[in-house]
């Protein structure tokens, strides 16, 4: 069998992520199995993620996996100078799976060519970051009971989100969604997001503010407005307050509709939120762990 | 023309007894199409190129003759990205056998420099890798960064 990556939300089809969310239901009810005794695990964190490693080192010692690895490339030979390609060549004769993280767009693809066993993608730059997407779509269909006939909004920063953009084509392979995309003018969705739903003959509509229509909402997706990605900042701070959600915002939602957040937040989920039963966005965290559990055990074939 | 200057004229380009015509180069990325093609690496057959020659379609155009040399079709579709109306003369016993046109291949690799500057090749000594998602106008989908470089961004390694 040739080594299963998982470097981008669409080397998965859909049945692979249904099988994805089945086993990390299973998960969730036993989470503490023996399925990596033995079993060595790497952790490549060429820059810091605190939540993202922490949550796969999590998933890997509930599994019975033995984890090595860096937290921060200052603590590796990179610091001396070691190409990504070594790095890697080296990791794979020690380890049974990699798991890396790292600033440069591409890198891990280029790790998953080099390297003799599965590589999974924790983030590389502003590219791709599967596992989130598949957390995401766990706790969707955990909240929902279902992918299919979803009405998604998606809020703040849409146009250099890399969890938006992954989680609109996941999402895009199921039946019938509606997406509604609310951002500031220089944050909208990429022009290629839009073309590539209209090919799917998927409805969406684009909003520049909050509005009533959001009743109509099955899920919320937010997401922070960085400031750096605002040439001016006094645009910055017009927008900044507008994409704010607060509690009373939710009075005519639907009762099934759950809000998500990819964390972490600044001040676009107003903490008054945090009360509301509507808030999933901690538990969509904890959910983390089963989802990184089920892809483990998929991309080593244990499932 | 009188037929001095069409003796001049073939005196420029000289008859090729066999081998490959390259016409209808973009001047400018003669050097670029010599490179790509490994030319100035063969140390033994002929080659001959001229640039700023007269053109009807162009202008202005280059052309490369090589005597004893016949390109696979994969080789020589990697010009297409800099010069995309080249058209290829086959030429066996100063006789053109076929003529060829280039062809936008689906695939590039190598060649092509990924406008992304936070991309892994841009950083690491790694051949580049694209798939060709669009040929006219050309735009390329790096295999590693999965970002998209157009034609206008496009810069050759």
């Amino acid at each position: 069998m040739s080594k299963r990556d998982l470097i981008s939300i669409m080397d998965y089809t859909k049945e692979e992520y249904l099988r994805i969310m089945e086993l990390a239901a299973e998960f969730e009810k036993n989470p503490n199995q023996d399925l990596l005794k033995g079993k060595v695990v790497a952790t490549l964190f060429f820059e810091p993620s605190t939540r993202t490693r922490l949550s796969f080192e999590t998933a890997i010692n509930r599994l019975g996996g033995k984890v090595i690895g860096f937290s921060d490339s200052n603590n590796s030979s990179v610091s001396k100078g070691e190409t990504l390609y070594d790095t890697i060549k080296i990791v794979s004769n020690y380890a049974d799976l990699i798991i890396i993280r790292h600033p440069l767009e591409g890198s891990a693809r280029y790790a998953a060519e080099i390297s003799s066993v599965p590589v999974i993608n924790a983030g590389d730059g502003a590219n791709q970051h599967p596992s989130q997407t598949l957390l995401d779509m766990y706790s969707i269909k955990k909240t929902q009971g279902t992918l299919d006939n979803l009405n998604i909004f998606m809020v703040g920063d849409l146009k250099y989100g890399r969890t938006v953009h992954s989680l609109l084509m996941a999402i895009s392979q199921f039946e019938n969604p509606i997406f509604n995309f609310i951002a500031p003018e220089e944050l909208q969705i990429p022009k290629e997001y839009k073309i590539y739903l209209k090919e799917k003959g998927i409805r969406f509509f684009e909003h520049p503010e909050f509005t009533d229509i959001i009743s109509e909402a099955d899920i919320v997706y937010m997401t922070r407005v960085q400031k750096e990605r605002f040439s001016d900042p006094i645009e910055y701070e017009n927008v900044k307050n507008v994409f704010i959600l607060k509690n009373k915002m939710l009075e005519k939602t639907k009762p099934n509709m759950r809000i998500l957040h990819p964390l972490p937040r600044i001040n676009e989920i107003s903490r008054d939120v945090d009360q509301n039963k509507k808030a999933y966005y901690f538990q969509q965290a904890h959910n983390g762990i089963f989802a990184r559990e089920a892809i483990i055990a998929h991309t080593l074939g244990l499932d | 023309m009188n037929d001095s200057e069409k003796n001049l004229k073939k005196l420029k380009v000289s008859a090729l007894k066999n081998g490959t015509v390259i016409d209808h180069i973009p001047p400018q990325n003669l050097f670029k199409v010599i490179s790509i093609l490994g030319l100035d690496k063969i140390r033994e057959d002929m080659i001959t190129f001229g640039m700023n020659l007269d053109s009807k379609a162009m202008g202005s155009k280059a052309l490369i003759k090589i005597s004893n040399k016949y390109f696979e079709d994969d080789d020589i579709n990697r010009i297409a990205l800099i010069a995309p109306n080249a058209k290829l003369n086959i030429i066996k016993d100063y006789k053109v056998v076929e003529k060829k046109e280039v062809q936008v291949p689906d695939e590039v690799i190598g060649i092509v420099k990924c406008f992304n500057p936070k991309c892994i090749t841009n950083h690491e000594d790694i051949s580049t890798s694209f798939k060709v998602i669009n040929k006219d106008p050309l735009e390329l989908k790096c295999k590693y960064c999965e970002k998209i470089t157009n034609k206008d961004q496009m810069f050759l390694k």
